[in-house]
C-alpha cells in the first residue's frame, strides 16, 4: 500500500512537471503573450473544442450505452459481434482517416466534426458496457432470480448498478481521448482549439501552436478529474472499494 | 410439506437424451430438514432449483404445501421460497440492511416493519444488528456473509428453503460453528429445508432424513442412522465411506449405551478408576471411544447432568451396540 502510493506521487510528481515545461515553453515563446492580447479569440475556440466534445461524447454515451445493453440481453446475443465489429472499425481507421471519409459524405464543417468524433468515441463505451454487463458475477444473478426479482428488476438493481464501474470508466477514457482528438475537426473546418495548433504549425510560430496545445492539456487533465469525482458520485458505495485501491 | 412425484428433468443435447434427475419420488416432512446428498453431477441441484423453478420440470410434479408449484406464478413462487447459494450472491451495491431486506422490499413491506425484521434477524443470527446495519457486503468475513445470506432468505418467513451447499466455501472450523448455529437457529424457525451437500458429514450432522442420489436416481432415503447402519447397496455404501460404524456413533450418546447394558458397571469408590477420564451422558459415542481408547487404565468414568459419577464404560461395553437395533437406540433418545 506505501509502495502503491509512493509511486502514485512520483507519477503525479512527473506529470506535473511536464506540465510544468510546456508552460514555461510557452511563456518562452510568447503564448500567454498571445492569449492576453487576444482572450476572445482563446475564449471562443475554448467553448467550440468543449462542444465539440461534449456533443460527440454525449451522442456516443446515448448510442454505445443502449447498444452494450441490448447485445448483452440473451435474446440478441447473436448480435454482440456485429457490434462491436462496428465498434472495432471505427477505432482502427486512424482519426483523420474518418475526417476525409466523413468529409466525402457531409462535406466539410461542425456537424462532420462531430460525427467523426462520435465514431471514434464508441469503442470505448461500447467495450466497457458489454465487459461491465458481463462480469457481473452470474451467483448475483442466480441469487437475485431465485429471490424472485423480475427480469428488469435484476437489470436495474443489480446488472446496472454492479457494471456501472466499467461504464463510467469507459464514458471517461474515451471523453479523455476525444479532447485530444477534437484538435483534427480544425482541418475541415470544424473550429476548436486546433485552429491554433494548425496555425502555428504551418506558420512555424511555436508561441501560437502552443496557445492550442496548453489549453487541450489542461482540460484533458481537469475533465479527467471532474469525471473521476462524478464517479465517486454515481458509482454505489459498496463498489468503491475499487477506487480506493487503484 | 415437500412432495416429489415423478419429478423429471431430461436435457435434450443433439441427439442423445440425458436424464438429470430421473423419476424422483420423496415426501419431506414439514419442519424437517432433508440433505440432498451425492457426488458432483448426480442431479442433487438440479433437483433443488427444479423446486422454486429456476429449472423447469421435463415431467412429474412437486408440491409445495399440498399445492403444486405449476399452479403459482413463478415470481411469487420463488419470493415464497427461501434460497440459499454455495457462492452466498450478496449484492455488492447494497447495505448489509437492504440485502436482507430485498424480498420483503419486493413484496411491499412498509420501512418499519423492514426494519424491525431486520433487527430481529440479525439478533437471530448472532451479529449486532446497527453495527452492520450500513456497512458493505465486502467489508464482511466468509462466515459473516454466509449467516447475512442464510438470514436474507428467512427474512420473509418463508415456509420453504432451498439450500445449495451454503457451507461449502467456509473453511472447517467456520463451517462446523456454522452448521452447529444453523441447526439452533432451525430449532427456533422450523422450517421445511431442502439442503444440498456432498458431504456426508455433514448430512448426518443437519440431516433429519438423507436422500442419496447417483446420476439422477435416487439410491435411498432415510434418517441417517438408517443409511449408516444399513446401507442399501454398494454405492451408498462406498459413499458413506468405510468407516460408517464410527460415523454411526456420533448420532449416539453414552446416555444411549450406557442404558442398554444388561449390567452396567457401577462405581465403588475404587481408588483404581482416580487415573480414568470423565464422560457425560451427552457426549457422542464416537468422542467417548476415543476417550476410551486413550485413557490409561482404560475405561471411562460416566457423569451425569448434575456431575455424579454414575459407572464406568470400557470398550467392551461397545460390543453391545452390535446387538442393538439402530431404532431402539433412536427411541431412548
Amino acid at each position: 500500500m506505501k509502495k502503491r502510493s509512493f509511486t502514485e506521487k512520483v507519477v503525479k510528481a512527473g506529470l506535473l512537471l511536464v506540465i510544468a515545461g510546456v508552460v514555461v515553453w510557452a511563456f518562452a515563446a510568447g503564448s500567454f503573450q498571445l492569449m492576453i492580447d487576444r482572450p476572445g479569440d482563446l475564449i471562443y475556440l475554448l467553448l467550440q473544442h468543449l462542444q465539440l466534445v461534449g456533443l460527440s461524447a454525449l451522442l456516443a454515451v446515448a448510442a454505445a450505452v443502449p447498444a452494450g445493453i441490448i447485445v448483452t440481453r440473451e435474446r440478441f446475443r447473436k448480435l454482440q459481434w456485429i457490434a462491436t465489429n462496428f465498434a472495432n472499425l471505427g477505432q482502427t481507421i486512424p482519426s483523420l482517416a474518418i475526417l476525409a471519409l466523413v468529409m466525402s459524405y457531409l462535406g466539410i464543417g461542425y456537424q462532420t466534426a462531430v460525427f467523426a468524433l462520435w465514431i471514434n468515441s464508441l469503442l470505448p463505451i461500447l467495450r466497457n458496457t458489454i465487459a461491465g454487463l458481463e462480469n457481473v458475477s452470474p451467483s448475483i444473478l442466480d441469487a437475485g432470480k431465485g429471490m424472485g426479482m423480475s427480469p428488469g428488476q435484476i437489470f436495474w438493481k443489480l446488472e446496472l448498478p454492479n457494471a456501472s464501474y466499467a461504464i463510467l470508466a469507459g464514458i471517461r477514457t474515451s471523453i479523455v481521448i476525444n479532447v485530444g482528438t477534437a484538435t483534427l475537426a480544425f482541418l475541415i473546418g470544424g473550429g476548436g482549439l486546433g485552429d491554433f495548433i494548425f496555425t502555428g504549425i504551418s506558420l512555424y510560430d511555436t508561441g501560437i501552436m502552443l496557445a492550442g496545445a496548453l489549453p487541450v492539456m489542461v482540460l484533458a487533465v481537469i475533465i479527467d478529474f471532474v469525471l473521476g469525482k462524478l464517479e465517486r458520485v454515481v458509482i454505489p458505495k459498496g463498489l468503491q472499494r475499487n477506487l480506493e485501491t487503484l | 410439506m415437500i412432495v416429489f412425484d415423478n419429478a423429471t428433468k431430461i436435457y435434450e443435447s443433439a441427439d442423445k437424451k440425458v436424464k438429470a434427475v430421473d423419476r424422483i419420488n420423496l415426501h419431506v416432512e414439514e419442519g424437517q430438514i432433508c440433505v440432498f446428498l451425492g457426488p458432483s453431477g448426480c442431479g442433487k441441484t438440479t433437483l433443488l432449483r427444479m423446486v422454486n423453478r429456476l429449472i423447469p420440470l421435463s415431467g412429474g410434479a412437486i408440491h409445495v404445501n399440498g399445492k403444486s408449484i405449476e399452479s403459482f406464478d413463478t415470481i411469487e413462487l420463488r419470493r415464497s421460497i427461501g434460497y440459499v447459494i454455495q457462492q452466498i450472491g450478496l449484492f455488492p451495491n447494497m447495505t448489509i440492511e437492504q440485502n436482507i431486506c430485498v424480498v420483503p422490499k419486493l413484496l411491499g413491506w412498509d420501512r418499519k416493519k423492514m426494519q424491525n425484521r431486520y433487527d430481529e434477524l440479525m439478533e437471530l443470527m448472532g451479529l449486532n444488528p446497527d453495527e452492520y446495519r450500513k456497512r458493505y457486503p465486502w467489508e464482511l468475513s466468509g462466515g459473516q456473509q454466509q449467516r447475512i445470506g442464510v438470514a436474507r432468505a428467512l427474512a420473509a418467513d418463508p415456509p420453504v428453503m432451498l439450500m445449495d451447499e451454503p457451507f461449502g466455501a467456509l473453511d472447517p472450523i467456520m463451517r462446523e460453528r456454522i452448521q452447529n448455529e444453523f441447526l439452533r437457529i432451525q430449532q427456533n424457525v422450523k422450517k421445511t429445508i431442502l439442503f444440498v451437500s456432498h458431504d456426508i458429514d455433514e448430512a448426518i450432522r443437519l440431516g433429519d432424513k438423507i436422500a442419496i442420489f447417483k446420476a439422477g436416481q435416487l439410491m435411498q432415503y432415510g434418517t441417517p442412522d438408517e443409511i449408516l447402519s444399513n446401507p442399501k447397496d454398494e454405492f451408498v455404501e462406498d459413499f458413506v465411506g468405510g468407516d460408517r460404524a464410527l460415523k454411526r456413533l456420533t448420532l449416539l450418546t453414552v446416555h444411549d449405551l450406557f442404558f442398554k447394558l444388561k449390567h452396567p458397571r457401577k462405581l465403588n469408590g475404587d481408588a483404581r478408576h482416580s487415573g480414568s477420564p470423565t464422560i457425560d451422558m451427552e457426549t457422542n459415542l464416537r468422542t467417548a471411544l476415543s476417550v476410551i481408547l486413550s485413557s490409561p487404565t482404560g475405561e471411562a468414568v460416566v457423569a451425569d447432568s448434575k456431575n455424579n459419577h454414575v459407572g464406568l464404560l470400557n470398550l467392551h461395553d461397545f460390543e453391545a451396540l452390535a446387538d442393538i437395533h439402530p431404532f431402539e437406540l433412536k427411541s431412548s433418545v
